[in-house]
């Protein structure tokens, strides 16, 4: 796993209070880990200062799962 | 009941006549108090005066800067976390709409409305994750009745409760309550120059019989800042007398 899927790993565990183990690829923010709607904001406004990156509001409306977060920051640290 | 203690509060206009008193009032009830406004020495004098718990954050909330970093500076004197926001810094620029030029417009946009709006959001990122916290706005009844000569002000006022109704939506599911106070005539230095007449006629519309003051107003926000206050949120408690039961 690379260190940015760690890393986004380690803040939804942080800051969704789930088990580590719960947090797989494909694992719904909403559907599976229990967030609610203030808790995807708060996710996604925790990716952008970790990462130092910003995520615009449609980008961050189409990140449901873990895998969407790790690929969208991916891809953003690439460019 | 309502005890304060081991909470902190950051009060904006804390050297103005009310942001003074409900300083005084929250650190009485045992919260530590970080004083802010724009003027060191008056800001200092209040905080010597209280003694222990008692800080100073200098901040111009004309400057959208100053507004964005105070509440992580008042966090840093007082050492520790921000568990209740009094918005009351506030200013006036009243004259007739067909005279008003665009900055005594723009000018109390900034400070009454955009400020509060500032300090709000950055105090909402820590009280969210904390999930609790206590956002308190110091409006004006104005904001509801209207007033000639007050358009600006009227309309910064009456944009806090709106704020603080979407705010109190938002931050409710973390146990954050958002609420207004919303003063009528206090007794403060601006109204002492009043001539008796105006005085007369104006505390003849108010049934309670008299002018508040400005303990009238720090009661109220103790009570919203309190836990007993846990389950009121987007509300606007009126401060008049009775001047209007709105």
């Amino acid at each position: 796993m690379s260190d940015i899927a760690d890393k986004v790993k380690k803040i939804v565990v942080e800051h969704l209070g789930v088990d580590e183990s719960k947090v797989t690829p494909d694992a719904s923010f909403i559907d599976d880990l229990g967030a609610d709607s203030l808790d995807t904001v708060e996710l996604v406004m925790a990716f952008e200062e970790a990462f130092s990156v910003e995520i615009p509001e449609d980008a961050a409306e189409k990140i449901a799962t873990v895998k969407d977060a790790i690929d969208y920051i991916e891809k953003q640290k690439a460019a | 009941m309502f005890s304060l203690s081991g909470k902190t509060a950051l009060v904006t206009g804390a050297s103005g006549g009310i942001g003074a008193a409900i300083a005084r009032q929250l650190h009485a009830q045992g919260a530590t108090v970080v004083l802010s406004g724009t003027r060191e020495a008056a800001l200092q004098e209040l905080a010597d005066s209280l003694g222990e718990r008692a800080h100073i954050a200098v901040a111009n909330l004309s400057d959208p800067a100053e507004a964005d970093g105070l509440v992580a500076k008042a966090e840093a004197v007082a050492g520790a976390p921000l568990d209740i926001l009094v918005n009351n810094a506030g200013l006036t620029r009243d004259t007739l709409a067909i005279r008003m030029k665009d900055s005594d417009w723009s000018q109390v946009m900034t400070v009454d409305l955009e400020s509060p709006f500032r300090l709000a959001r950055a105090a909402l990122k820590g009280m969210l994750r904390r999930r609790a916290g206590r956002i308190i706005s110091i409006a004006s009844v104005v904001g509801t009745t209207g007033n000639a000569g007050q358009a600006n002000y009227a309309a910064a006022k009456a944009g806090i409760v709106g704020m603080s109704k979407s705010l109190a939506q938002e931050a409710g599911p973390r146990g954050v309550t958002v609420n207004v106070v919303a003063p009528g005539f206090i007794e403060t230095p601006m109204t002492d120059v009043l001539p008796e007449t105006v005085r007369e006629k104006l505390v003849g519309s108010i049934p309670l019989g008299r002018m508040g003051n400005t303990g009238d107003v720090a009661s109220a926000v103790v009570y919203l800042a309190s836990d007993e206050a846990a389950w009121v949120t987007g509300t606007t408690l009126h401060v008049n007398g009775g001047m209007a039961m709105v």
